[in-house]
């Protein structure tokens, strides 16, 4: 009975498989709904509540919400859309973000929906906490000032890699990744820039060494539209409860 | 014994076991004074983690820390009830007897002073922990001794013994601290109730599928009285007990769990400890009362980790109890009806009671709330139906199990039943504990507690609700007043500012940085309520905190981001002059002083008239 398997988003009908949380069916029905902790091969983490939308009138994460028939969803609205903003500009004062000497700018997905969402201005003071860089390992370098918390190369290490390579320390706002090595560098680690966990910061944390500029200023992914017009990229690679498990 | 085998003892203590991480680290911490980056390299290895798990539930912690912090840890609680019985000033005196500031460890790495939340004894403040070892009534005289005691290097089971005494200060007691039964009376009496039905079903010779059976009828039938009861949560959310227990007995699961929230974190709250002290059988015959209705073999009391010094008393009731059989296997020789507890020590996180973030911990991992659904009870401890209850909820439920629930519904209000107990702190002239029949006035408490001249009472801490004196005819029950113990009293004579800054510092403290919103936005508050108490708060900073409010309440993950802003809100309707006081008159001031910043520019040019100067606040005000 696939045809009775909908709910209403901003107006629009969403067809969903059961098990399918409200965001693998807005993406996979085209309709994009912000998010940095979502990435369509892993489980939903429920942290950045960038998703954030109404159901039936109650506040819920979309990514860990799973589709019911019926739900009336409200995401486009501007109560919905100021919160958003207002997220994305607590996780840039949150960390140092300078974007022009950042090589992620362009393919950044916390930038893009900063474009997307209109911030124009930090709105809070800068937090310009301490973040030592880890430069150690001969391929990778980690700019922890960049890091959102997101947790995805911490799944990506642990679900796919099989190595624990990161993890988080710290409570509240001094909680901040570590790698697993007694000396706390990286180069003590197995970590390889093969790794799942090396290709998944959705900002520009792990980055490669000796690569500067390699696609020109104007030229990035998310320089021809907006990010909600990449929709099609987040789509859920697999059906059901989402992701690996 | 050097650190590897000091190591090794607690870990094989443990079975190697990784849920068991959070003893394993206290324990080896209590050994060698701090967990070392080699320390933790060693315990991974012993528990088969990778060692960046173990870094992560270390680094959780306030209590665990993996910098050398001296020999003598020293924490001063700071909730306000210490605050306005005077520790900060007792700090500084500490800290400058000692030649230190706080938070900083000795040039001899002796020893460090710090403050922490409340630690629970707001009505015998102010309070410290040394060593997490609890302190009570500290004056400056103590502090003279203790700095003597920590310059000669005095073992600190050598200070003296009248320090370390908890007062109990029971003013007002009803059914649950009354309580004289006879350990293992609730359990005979439930068991009884399937006899009795049995009794009348069958005469016969019993066969084994019959005894099984009889015993499930003693055990709905037990929970048909905790029903009946209309018990509801004391921790805070008050959701029925019989329902809870009902609809963990029918998860699917391999195995079942009972957890006692004993982790109390609520500033003000300390009525958790007193019925650990005082009635600590009952709350554990109510946890086996809940394992005999749910079918479960094994329970945890998760105490907070400022109750340290209760774990040696509740491991000895419990062996009591299991020599009495009324833990173990067979339990008053019922075949098959096998339960046991063990305590767990918490080390120093608020949000460890929610119950998820519990289970986490109980796992042995960082405390941080699961997205939910599911619940615990389909999916908690091991990923197994698990019921967690308050301490005062496992207490009633005990009373009701032997009394039944008609006895229990004749106190209290019909949609408040039975009794509350309330931790009463502040300004009044008997803090203390205070159990009530629920439907009593804020009125009747604060003249029995003797308040005068009260200016507004907290109930519930810092995520509970501010009232003032119009409230005071107001009702402690769910459909009025709820709580979850904790009543502060502020006499007319305090800054209510002063009290709100320091519990939205507590939420900023103690948000677990799972998600955005919390994470930032606590502390964006902190720096907000700060800029206000500096003198350079404007409305904008008024409205701002709304926005953040907004937000916290509908996107944060947890109860504790959901009333991190409620201090704030309370106060902001009802004692909006505490506010207005501070706050200048401009729309807008930036946090740093934007006319000092032009005096370079002003040098260069020569001037400095009026015009070459940022408007006044004066000249706005006209
Ligand atoms: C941040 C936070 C802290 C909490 N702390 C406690 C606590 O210290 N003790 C407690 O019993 N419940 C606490 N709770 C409530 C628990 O999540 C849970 O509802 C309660 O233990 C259930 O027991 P009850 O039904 O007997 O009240 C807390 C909840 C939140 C969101
Ligand atoms: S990570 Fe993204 S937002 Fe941060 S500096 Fe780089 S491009 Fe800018
Ligand atoms: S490094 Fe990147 S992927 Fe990892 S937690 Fe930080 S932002 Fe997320
Ligand atoms: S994408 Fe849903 S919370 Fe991050
Ligand atoms: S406090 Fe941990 S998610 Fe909000």
């Amino acid at each position: 009975m696939s045809e009775t398997n909908t709910f209403i988003l901003d107006d629009q009908e969403i067809p969903f498989t059961p098990g399918q949380s409200v965001m693998q069916a807005a993406l996979s029905a085209g309709v994009f709904i912000p998010h940095l902790c979502y990435h369509p091969e892993f489980r939903p983490h429920g942290s950045c509540k960038l998703c954030t939308v109404k159901i039936n009138g109650r506040p819920a994460t979309s990514c860990t919400t799973p589709a019911a028939h019926g739900m009336e969803v409200e995401s486009n609205t501007p109560e919905i859309l100021d919160k958003r903003r207002t997220l994305v500009q607590m996780l840039l004062i949150e960390g140092n973000h300078f974007c022009p000497s950042c090589e992620k700018s362009g393919f950044c997905k916390l930038q893009a929906l900063g474009y997307e969402l209109g911030v124009m201005t930090p709105r809070f003071n800068l937090m310009y906490p301490t973040r030592p860089v880890d430069a150690s390992h001969p391929d990778v370098l980690l700019d922890f000032n960049r890091c959102i918390l997101c947790e995805l190369c911490i799944r990506a290490s642990t679900e796919v890699d099989g190595k624990f390579v990161f993890a988080l320390s710290g409570r509240g706002i001094k909680k901040h990744l570590v790698v697993n090595a007694e000396s706390g560098r990286l180069a003590d680690t197995n970590f390889s820039l093969t790794d799942k966990a090396a290709q998944v910061c959705p900002v520009g944390v792990i980055l490669p060494k000796r690569m500067g500029f390699a696609v020109p200023i104007g030229q990035r992914h998310f320089d021809d539209a907006p990010i909600s017009a990449h929709v099609d990229e987040f789509k859920p690679v697999m059906p059901g409860p989402g992701g690996r498990s | 014994m050097n650190d590897t085998d000091a190591i090794n003892e607690v870990l094989v203590r443990h079975g190697k076991d990784g849920t068991r991480l959070m003893q394993i680290l206290r324990e080896t911490q209590e050994e060698l004074g701090w967990l070392s980056p080699a320390t933790l390299t060693a315990i991974a290895a012993g528990i088969n983690w990778p060692r960046s798990r173990v870094e992560s539930t270390a680094g959780f912690y306030s209590f665990f820390h993996t910098t050398p912090l001296g020999r003598y840890r020293v924490l001063w609680s700071d909730n306000i009830t210490d605050r306005m019985l005077g520790n900060m000033d007792l700090m500084q005196a500490m800290c400058k007897k000692l030649w230190l500031e706080p938070g900083r460890v000795s040039a001899d790495g002796l020893v460090s002073v710090d403050t922490t939340s409340c630690t629970g004894m707001c009505d015998q403040g102010p309070a410290i922990l040394v060593n997490y070892r609890a302190i009570t009534h500290m004056t400056a005289e103590r502090i003279d001794q203790m700095v003597e005691l920590i310059h000669n290097q005095t073992p600190i089971t050598e200070w003296p013994a009248e320090w370390f005494k908890i007062e109990d200060n029971i003013r007002r007691a009803d059914i649950l601290l009354t309580n004289t039964m006879p350990p293992g009376e609730a359990l005979r009496i439930s068991f009884a109730r399937g006899a009795a039905t049995e009794v009348e079903t069958s005469f016969s010779e019993r066969s084994w599928h019959e005894s099984m059976q009889a015993s499930d009828i003693g055990a709905s039938a037990t929970l048909d009285e905790i029903k009946k009861s209309a018990l509801r949560g004391r921790g805070g959310a008050g959701f029925t007990t019989g329902l809870k227990w009902e609809a963990c007995h029918n998860a699917p699961g391999r195995t079942r769990y009972v957890v006692c929230n004993a982790d109390e974190g609520e500033p003000g709250t300390f009525k958790d400890r007193v019925l650990l002290t005082r009635q600590p059988d009952l709350v554990l015959e109510g946890m086996t009362v809940a394992a005999y209705i749910i079918g479960a073999n094994k329970g945890f009391v998760y105490l907070r980790g400022e109750y340290r010094y209760l774990l040696e008393p509740l491991n000895a009731v419990l062996a009591k109890r299991r020599k009495l059989g009324l833990l173990g296997e067979n339990i008053l020789g019922r075949e098959g009806f096998n339960f046991d507890i063990e305590v767990h020590l918490g080390a120093g996180a608020y949000v460890c009671g929610e119950e998820s973030a519990l289970i986490e911990s109980l796992e042995g991992k960082r405390g941080v709330p699961r997205n939910r659904p599911p619940y615990p009870v389909t999916n908690g401890f091991l990923n197994q139906p698990t019921v967690v209850n308050n301490v005062e909820t496992f207490a009633s439920a005990a009373l009701i199990a032997a009394k039944g629930g008609d006895w229990y519904r004749s106190f209290g209000s019909a949609r408040s039943t039975g009794t509350k107990i309330l931790s009463v702190s502040g300004d009044c002239e008997r803090p203390g504990i205070y159990e009530y029949p629920f439907g009593v006035t804020v009125r009747q408490v604060l003249e029995e507690c003797g308040a005068h001249n009260t200016q507004a009472v907290q109930v519930s801490g810092p995520s509970g609700i501010c009232l003032n004196r119009d409230e005071f005819d107001r009702r402690i029950a769910f459909g009025d007043v709820p709580t979850a113990g904790a009543f502060m009293v502020f006499g007319q004579q305090r800054d209510i500012f002063e009290v709100v800054r320091n519990f939205v510092h507590f939420f900023a403290h103690e948000s677990c940085g799972f998600c955005t919103p919390c994470r930032v936005g606590t502390t964006l508050l902190k720096n907000l309520v700060d800029k206000i108490a500096d003198g350079n708060g404007t409305r904008t900073d008024i409205d701002e905190i709304f926005h953040l409010n907004r937000l916290l309440q509908t996107t944060a993950h947890c109860g504790l981001g959901h009333t991190a802003c409620n201090p704030l809100l309370y106060t902001l309707e009802k004692f909006r002059p505490a506010y207005e006081r501070r706050l200048k008159l401009l729309k807008f001031v930036p946090a740093f002083d934007l006319d000092a910043a032009l005096s370079q520019a002003r040098q260069m040019t020569g001037r400095d008239d009026a015009g070459a100067h940022l408007e006044t606040q004066s000249e706005i005000a006209q």
